[in-house]
């Protein structure tokens, strides 16, 4: 079957078997930022954004992809780039891999809600699981990087 | 592993209709579940292109597609005011944002899951499944019905007067839940909800009217009711045990949330 779609900011044309899940299809594609994680909906690693919001690619068909607009980490490298650093340099960055995927859904975060409480990052975020940083270091860069940007408005 | 010969996007409910009287064909709602398991599907029905993801209101009801994802209702200002919260704290445990995203309404009720949160949720309302073909029907009824062909297209919420809470036990953030309850007054009738006993959620019966009269009760009346209630409760709702929770353990939740529940909604708890 055939799908149209958007990736990462490019309009695509693609065939596709009926059953090819999102992640696969990406992957193939080139966006190695999606990660096979758990497969069991539950790690988030795998997050991409369909049409802004944060969905996860293993339990999305291609096929749903049709008509969307999908973008991945590969789509956002300067943004990524920035919040990065705020996340290395609190240490929160060891194995990395859990990293596309949370930063996916950090930034659907700050598109629903400008100025997130600690509280309510730790509940948007719930959703990507991190094996090696128990999530504190991570949230201390978040809170920094959003000091930053509120900074950076502000002057 | 989920093999799919045939995707249609359909045009149509009579479409889709047409195509699910096949036992080979399979109606998709958010696929987190469906894609679990080992399914060979002839054709695969995907109605997402129907604009059934959205929630209506009028003065009489809320009107909620069956492709509305659980995070739309989690956010729904509407659902959340006329509940006082409890939709969305009946959501927001579930997994992750971005499994809600994924996740529908009607997948969520048409599965009647053991562990659905969801289901718990809408019992504990005036709540209706409305069929393509099979029209209105209560969704205390629906839970107990066998699975047929018919397209669930939406959920209904009456606007009655309600009074709810809605409370879960999980042994971590974001797993399945150990037991759900919703405890609620619909136009003034109690109704409490038991779900994840492990199996899919049920209204219990207050065979002895130990509730009845529940909001014209003074505190005291309505402690001693509620305590007498939550004992019953866990006398006469069945439950068993599982991987996460063994059956006294949850025969101990049933009386606790029960009594936490009924607590809040009378405004009874020690909080209050």
């Amino acid at each position: 079957m055939k799908i149209e779609f958007w990736l990462n900011g490019v309009k695509r044309q693609e065939e596709i078997q009926p059953d090819t899940l999102l992640l696969d299809f990406l992957r193939e594609k080139g966006c190695y930022s999606v990660k096979r994680g758990c497969e069991t909906a539950n790690c988030g690693l795998c997050t991409v954004l369909m049409d802004e919001k944060p969905v996860l690619s293993c339990s999305t068909l291609a096929a749903r992809a049709d008509g969307k607009k999908i973008v991945t980490l590969e789509g956002m490298q300067e943004e990524a780039k920035e919040l990065g650093n705020f996340i290395a340099n609190e240490g929160a960055e060891q194995c990395g891999f859990c990293n596309p995927g949370f930063i996916m859904n950090i930034f659907a975060m700050l598109k629903e809600i400008a100025d997130p409480t600690e509280e309510q990052i730790k509940e948007y975020l719930s959703g990507n699981l991190c094996r090696c940083s128990g999530f504190v270091s991570q949230t201390r860069g978040i809170l920094k990087f959003l000091q930053y940007k509120k900074a950076q408005e502000e002057a | 592993m989920l093999k799919i010969k045939n995707y249609v996007k359909v045009n149509s409910l009579e479409e889709a209709y047409e195509l699910n009287q096949k036992k080979t064909a399979k109606i998709l709602g958010g696929m987190v579940w469906m894609k679990m398991g080992n399914r060979n599907l002839a054709t695969a029905i995907d109605l997402s292109g129907l604009g059934l993801d959205q929630i209506t209101e009028n003065e009489e009801e809320f009107v909620i597609g069956c492709m509305t994802s659980l995070r739309d209702l989690e956010i729904n200002e509407a659902l959340n005011t006329y509940t006082g919260g409890a939709m969305r704290e009946s959501l927001r445990h579930i997994v992750g944002v971005q499994f809600r995203n994924c996740a529908t309404v009607g997948g969520s009720i048409y599965g009647r899951f053991g562990f659905s949160d969801v289901l718990t949720m809408f019992l504990g309302m005036d709540s209706y499944v409305e069929f393509f073909h099979g029209g209105r029907i209560p969704l205390t009824e629906f839970v107990n019905m066998k699975k047929d062909n018919d397209i669930l297209v939406n959920m209904i919420v009456k606007k009655v007067p309600l009074t709810v809470c809605y409370l879960s036990q999980r042994n971590t953030k974001t797993d399945f839940p150990v037991l759900t309850c919703t405890a609620s007054l619909v136009n003034g009738c109690p109704r409490t909800v038991i779900g994840a006993r492990p199996a899919k959620a049920m209204v219990v019966e207050d065979t002895q009217g130990l509730l009845s009269g529940f909001d014209t009760m003074n505190r005291e009346e309505k402690t001693q009711a509620i305590h007498s209630f939550a004992e019953y409760a866990a006398k006469n709702v069945p439950v068993s045990g599982n991987m996460r929770a063994s059956q006294e353990y949850r025969s101990l939740l049933v009386q606790v949330l029960t009594r936490r529940a009924w607590e809040a909604v009378g405004g009874v708890s020690d909080e209050n």
